[in-house]
């Protein structure tokens, strides 16, 4: 990874683009420190996160996580509300919490609260990841493909979600994608990047009006043309 | 020999045979509970530690190949003869199964979850009680069933060195060739290592599903 640089407004959406393997999960892990950065710097609150305690900063910032990431040992509930255990907050507060924001990702709290991960379908444990990435009331969200494994219809219905949870909440995500569509949904701004560097960042108009790379043009045009050629094909 | 009717033969000895297998549970128990007290830090200690897996593997496993009776005999000369030897020797004994599964049953956890764990902000001490040992707990129990099967047959020969236990009946049953006391203490030991078996099982189950 080379040559990064952005800055992320607060209450924005941040959708980094790009194919496998582009650097685009290893710049999000390394805002909360889960991969150490070799050299550079990234602020968060306008403090190097290299000088931030990584327990602190990884419990101001919620992390939803690509694949499940729920502990299969531990209820719905007490996934939801891990943070505030590890923070040693009381029981009750815990559990009050946990359904709170079990009805806030529409998972009515009195079906799920007790049921175990393995229970749950992969749309529904992905809203549990969700929901325990917001525990803490971070700022800030990081999310790293989290609806990848899910099927369209489902992931269209968890990508509404977060749209409207933004609206609700105000956070400031930093969402990483493979997927044009997602990124296009859900971004305020999209960075754009490959092979380890930004090819392009802006907001989605900018970059659909003027793609700054070949690279940047190809990936926008290649589904317009693939469904052009599927409808000649018909 | 004239041969005593065998409820005769049980009655008489129905008193004594108590108190054998009680000194016989004794041996296992405490021996095994030394050995998962030692077994379950030195497992979660070489889990961290790479370069020590290598050696402690080895040194509880070469404790293994050494024949039970050959050990027991080259403790007497360091710690006598009685309960303490055979102590020390069943422990050995007991330690690799509990070192080895807790080392298992560690590595065995996710790496996807030790990463859920670490971005959620888990501290070390926190992912390893919260996570890493609860998800660990099935196995490091498999590995304590191991080693409590294991001493229950070993303790067995512990009686040639003076510690008690079933095996006297075996040891004297040998000495005055009498079959019924040798199985008076093969019978009993080979029951409470299947019903030790067993229960641990049914627990190790309940872990496994909770």
């Amino acid at each position: 990874m080379r040559d990064l640089s952005l800055e992320i407004a607060d209450g924005e959406t941040l959708v980094l683009l790009g194919s496998s393997g582009c650097g685009k999960t290893t710049t999000l892990k390394m805002i909360n420190r889960l991969i150490e950065m070799t050299h550079g710097t990234i602020e968060v609150d306008g403090v190097s996160v290299t000088e931030q305690d990584p327990v602190r900063l990884r419990r101001g910032i919620g992390y939803v996580f690509q694949g499940i990431g729920l502990f299969p040992h531990m209820t719905v509930e007490e996934n939801v509300s891990i943070v505030l255990r590890l923070e040693g907050r009381p029981s009750k507060e815990r559990r009050e919490r946990a359904r709170e924001l079990l009805t806030l990702v529409d998972l009515p709290a009195e079906h799920f609260a007790p049921r175990w991960p393995r229970e749950l379908s992969g749309g529904q444990q992905q809203r549990v990841g969700v929901a325990r990435a917001l525990a803490n009331d971070p700022a800030y969200l990081l999310m790293d493909e989290p609806f990848g494994a899910l099927d369209a219809l489902t992931r269209d219905s968890l990508q509404q979600e977060v749209l409207s949870l933004k609206e609700r909440l105000r956070k400031t995500i930093v969402f990483v994608t493979h997927d044009i569509f997602e990124a296009l949904t859900l971004a305020d701004r999209i960075a754009v990047m490959h092979e380890g560097e930004l090819e392009q960042i802006g907001t989605k108009e900018e970059i659909l009006a003027d793609p700054a790379t070949d690279f940047v043009q190809g990936l926008f045009e290649k589904p317009a043309k693939q469904l052009t050629a599927f409808r000649e094909h018909l | 020999m004239e041969e005593q009717a065998l409820g005769a033969f049980l009655a008489q000895k129905a008193p004594e045979l108590w108190a054998k297998t009680l000194e016989h549970l004794m041996l296992t128990g405490t021996s095994t509970g030394i050995a998962v007290l030692m077994g379950i830090p030195l497992g979660i200690w070489i889990k961290r530690c790479a370069p020590l897996r290598g050696p402690v593997l080895g040194a509880t496993g070469i404790v293994q190949t050494i024949p039970s009776l050959a050990l027991l005999a080259f403790l007497l000369p360091f710690l006598g003869i009685g309960v303490k030897p055979a102590l020390v020797a069943l422990t050995l004994y007991a330690l690799l199964p509990i070192v080895r599964n807790t080392y298992t049953g560690l590595d065995g956890v996710s790496p996807q979850v030790i990463e859920a764990a670490q971005g959620v902000g888990f501290t070390r001490r926190q992912q390893l009680w919260l996570v890493e040992i609860p998800l660990a707990i099935p196995v490091i129990v498999a590995g304590i069933r191991t080693a409590t099967v294991i001493c229950v047959g070993i303790a067995t020969l512990s009686a040639f060195i003076g510690a008690g236990g079933l095996g006297d009946f075996i040891n004297r049953g040998l000495a005055l060739n009498h079959t019924r006391l040798i199985l008076l203490g093969a019978v009993p030991a080979a029951i409470m290592a299947l019903v030790l078996d067993f229960v641990i099982g049914r627990i190790e189950r309940l872990l496994a599903k909770g």
